[in-house]
C-alpha cells in the first residue's frame, strides 16, 4: 500500500488546513468508538487529508475541489472503499468526462493492481462507456497482466468485458501468447478454456476437442511436471470419461513421458485414470514402467500405479492409498 | 526448547491484544476494514481460550455504531455499509453470545437487498458481484436463522455456475479457481445444504496438489506457499471430509514456523512481517489440524464448533 507524501516533481505537500479553498471546512477526525486514540508518529498529511475527506462526505459536497481531494486520499490510500464511493457520486452529479478518469486509474494501478475497489471503479466507468470502451479495457488489462500475468481482478476484469462490451477477435491467440511465453501460467490456461467455450466466433468445446487436446499434448511435451496442461487435458472431456478412455493418443503420451521419467508424477496420475477409465495399454508399454515387473491385468495395472504414486508423492500417501483402495470396484 | 515447535499461545494473544489500542500508520491505513480485524483478531482468541481478554461491552456497542439504517454494516463508524463487514459483525456477535441484540429482521432485508435476479449477489449499492458475496450472504443469514430471506434456490444455482473445469470454483462465471473462491463456494454449499453439487473426489484432488515440498499451502498452481491458504484449503478440504489426503504434519510444521517467537504473531511464510490476518488464519488452520489445546473451528461458518452449536440449539 502506497503512501503518497510528495507530488511527483517534489513539491512539498500544503496541508489542507493552508490552503486558502479550504478554509471553509472544519476537518472531522475518525470516530474509532471506544477505542483510545493514542496520538504517535505517523503522517500527518494522511490524517489531514482524511479528516478533510470525512468534513466533505458528511456535507455532501460535490464538488471539484471534493473530486481533487478524493485523488489525493485515493493515492495515499487506495482501500478506503468509501471514498471511492464518494468519488463516484461526484462524478456523476458533476457529469465529468468518465474517458479523463480511465487515465486516473490507470496511474493509481501502478501500485495498487491488486486492490478491489480499483477493480470495480474502472469496472463502473467501463458500464458507463458501453462498447466503445472494450479495446481500451483489454489493454488496460493487457498492461497490468504483462507485469503481472496471474493478477486475478485483471482476468476477471477482462472477462467481464468481453462478455459484456465484446472484443473476442484475438483472444484464443492472446492466450496462446501468454502460454508462449510461461507455459505453467494456469490463469492463461483458464481464459483459454473460458474462450473455448463463451467465444460466439468459436464453434464451441466440443467441435474444438480434437484441436485443443493436440495443443495440450504439445505443451505437456515442453514441461512434463506442469499441473495446469494435465488439468486442462482432462478438462476438455468433462464427464466423458469413456472417450478418454479410448483415446490411445493420450495413453502414448502418459507412457511417452514415463519412458523418460519413471517417476512422472502427473503422468503416473494421468495413466492411472485412463486405466480406471477403460484404457488398456500393450504388455509391451506396460515394460516401460518396470521391465522386471510382468503386468498381466488392467487391476494389476492400476494397483501398481497407485503403489508408485504411493512412494513417489509421499506427501499425498494417503490420497493415493484411498485410490488403490477404491481399484477392486471400479475395474472389474 | 525447540522454540518453533510448539504454539506461543500467550505471545499470540498479547499481540493481538495489543491491537486494540493501536494507532499507528498501518492501523490507519486498514481503519475501513477494522470490523474484519475484529473479528480475524477476536476469533482467534476464542480459539485461543481468551475471548474474555478484550472489553466485550466496549466491542459490542463500537459494532453497534458501525450499522447503517439500511441494515448493513461498515468496515468502522462512518464507513459504508458493505456484506463483508456484516458478515464480520454477525459473526463477532455469535462469538459473544449476543445475537438477540441485533434487530435480524432490518439485516436479513438488507442482505435481500442485495440479491440479484441471476442468484447472484451485489457487496454493497455499488454492484460488485462476487462468489464471495453469496458466503457473506448464506452464511451471515444462517447466523442469524433468516435463509427464508433470499432465493436459496437461486443463491446455489449461481454459485454451481462459477464452478470450472478443474472442480473448484472461480469469483463470478469462467473466473480461475482460487482456494479463496473455493471455500466461498463450498462453504455456502455446505451451509445450504447443496454440497451434492461439489465434484468432491475432483476438487479434493485440486485441493490436494495445493501443498507444496515445505508444507504449506498454495492457492493456485505454481504461487508460493502461504499462512492464509492453510485456512482456505484446508477447510475447504475438512468440508469436503477429505483433510486425511495431505501431508498435516508437515502443513502443522510450517504454519508453526511463521510464528514470531518473540512478540507473537504469525506471518504469511518463515520470517515475514506478522498481522492479525495471517495469525487469525493461522490459529484456525491448527484448530482444522486438532493441534492441542486450542479449540476446534467449524470449516464452515468460521467460527469456534461451540460457538455454532450454540447458534442453532
Ligand atoms: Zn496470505
Amino acid at each position: 500500500m502506497q503512501v503518497g507524501v510528495e507530488d511527483d516533481d517534489g513539491d512539498r505537500w500544503i496541508p489542507f488546513s493552508e490552503r486558502s479553498e479550504w478554509s471553509d471546512v472544519q476537518p472531522v477526525p475518525q470516530d474509532d468508538g471506544p477505542y483510545p486514540v493514542v496520538s504517535i508518529a505517523y503522517t500527518s498529511q494522511f490524517r489531514e487529508t482524511m479528516d478533510y475527506f470525512r468534513a466533505v462526505l458528511a456535507r455532501d459536497e460535490r464538488s471539484d475541489r471534493s473530486l481533487e481531494l478524493t485523488e489525493e486520499a485515493i493515492h495515499m490510500n487506495a482501500g478506503n472503499y468509501t471514498v471511492w464511493h464518494f468519488r463516484r457520486l461526484v462524478l456523476e452529479s458533476l457529469g465529468k468526462d468518465l474517458w479523463k478518469e480511465l487515465y486516473f486509474i490507470q496511474d493509481v494501478a501502478k501500485s495498487n493492481h491488486k486492490n478491489y475497489q480499483l477493480w470495480h471503479h474502472r469496472r463502473w466507468v467501463a458500464e458507463k462507456l458501453g462498447v466503445a470502451v472494450a479495446p481500451e479495457e483489454l489493454r488496460f488489462t493487457e498492461l497490468v497482466l504483462a507485469s503481472d500475468a496471474k493478477n486475478y481482478h485483471a482476468w476477471s476484469h477482462r472477462q467481464w468485458v468481453l462478455k459484456a462490451l465484446g472484443g473476442w477477435e484475438a483472444e484464443l491467440s492472446f492466450c496462446s501468447m501468454l502460454l508462449q511465453e510461461d507455459i505453467y501460467n494456469n490463469s492463461a490456461w483458464n481464459q483459454r478454456f473460458f474462450v473455448i467455450k463463451n467465444s460466439p466466433l468459436l464453434e464451441g468445446l466440443d467441435s474444438m476437442r480434437e484441436s485443443e487436446v493436440e495443443y495440450c499434448i504439445n505443451a505437456i511435451k515442453l514441461a512434463p511436471l506442469n499441473e495446469s496442461s494435465w488439468t486442462y487435458l482432462r478438462g476438455l472431456f468433462g464427464n466423458d470419461t469413456k472417450s478418454l478412455g479410448d483415446s490411445q493418443s493420450i495413453g502414448q503420451v502418459c507412457f511417452e513421458e514415463l519412458a523418460r521419467d519413471r517417476c512422472c508424477i502427473p503422468a503416473l496420475s494421468f495413466l492411472l485414470d485412463l486405466v480406471c477409465y477403460g484404457f488398456q495399454p500393450t504388455v509391451d508399454d506396460c515394460k516401460i514402467l518396470d521391465s522386471s515387473i510382468e503386468i498381466l491385468s488392467s487391476l494389476q495395472l492400476a494397483l501398481y500405479l497407485c503403489e508408485r504414486l504411493e512412494v513417489v508423492d509421499a506427501i499425498r500417501a494417503c490420497y493415493w492409498a484411498w485410490r488403490r483402495s477404491l481399484l477392486p470396484a471400479i475395474i472389474k | 526448547m525447540d522454540d518453533s515447535s510448539t504454539l506461543h499461545v500467550q505471545k499470540h494473544v498479547e499481540f493481538i491484544k495489543s491491537l486494540d489500542n493501536k494507532k499507528d500508520l498501518e492501523s490507519l491505513l486498514t481503519e475501513h476494514i477494522r470490523m474484519n480485524g475484529a473479528y480475524w483478531g477476536l476469533t482467534a482468541l476464542d480459539l485461543m481460550g481468551s475471548l474474555n481478554d478484550l472489553d466485550q461491552d466496549k466491542i459490542i456497542s463500537w459494532i453497534l455504531q458501525c450499522q447503517h439504517d439500511c441494515g448493513g454494516f461498515g468496515g468502522n463508524i462512518g464507513h459504508d455499509p458493505h456484506i463483508l463487514y456484516t458478515l464480520s459483525a454477525v459473526q463477532i456477535l455469535a462469538l459473544y453470545d449476543k445475537l438477540a441484540v441485533l434487530d435480524s429482521s432490518k439485516i436479513a432485508s438488507y442482505i435481500t437487498g442485495l440479491q440479484q435476479n441471476d442468484g447472484s449477489f451485489y457487496g454493497d449499492e455499488w454492484g460488485e458481484i462476487d462468489t464471495r458475496f453469496s458466503y457473506g450472504a448464506i452464511c451471515c443469514l444462517a447466523l442469524l436463522r433468516r435463509l427464508d430471506a433470499i432465493n436459496l434456490e437461486k443463491a446455489i444455482t449461481y454459485i454451481v455456475s462459477c464452478k470450472n473445469f478443474d472442480g473448484g470454483f472461480g469469483s463470478t462465471p469462467g473466473g480461475e479457481s482460487h482456494a479463496g473462491q473455493i471455500f466461498c463456494c463450498v462453504a455456502a454449499l455446505a451451509i445450504a445444504g447443496s454440497l451434492h453439487y461439489v465434484d468432491k473426489d475432483l476438487l479434493g484432488w485440486w485441493l490436494c496438489e495445493r501443498q507444496v515440498k515445505s508444507g504449506g499451502l498454495n492457492g493456485r498452481p505454481e504461487k508460493l506457499p502461504d499462512v492464509c491458504y492453510s485456512w482456505w484449503v484446508l477447510s475447504s478440504l475438512a468440508i469436503l471430509d477429505r483433510v486425511h489426503w495431505i501431508d498435516r504434519e508437515s502443513l502443522k510444521t510450517f504454519i508453526l514456523d511463521c510464528q514470531d517467537i518473540e512478540n507473537g504473531g504469525i506471518s504469511d511464510r518463515p520470517d515475514d512481517a506478522v498481522d492479525v490476518f495471517h495469525t487469525y488464519f493461522g490459529v484456525a488452520g491448527l484448530s482444522l489440524l486438532e493441534y492441542p489445546g486450542l479449540k476446534h473451528i467449524d470449516p464452515a461458518y468460521a467460527l469456534p464448533v461451540n460457538v455454532v452449536k450454540r447458534v442453532f440449539s
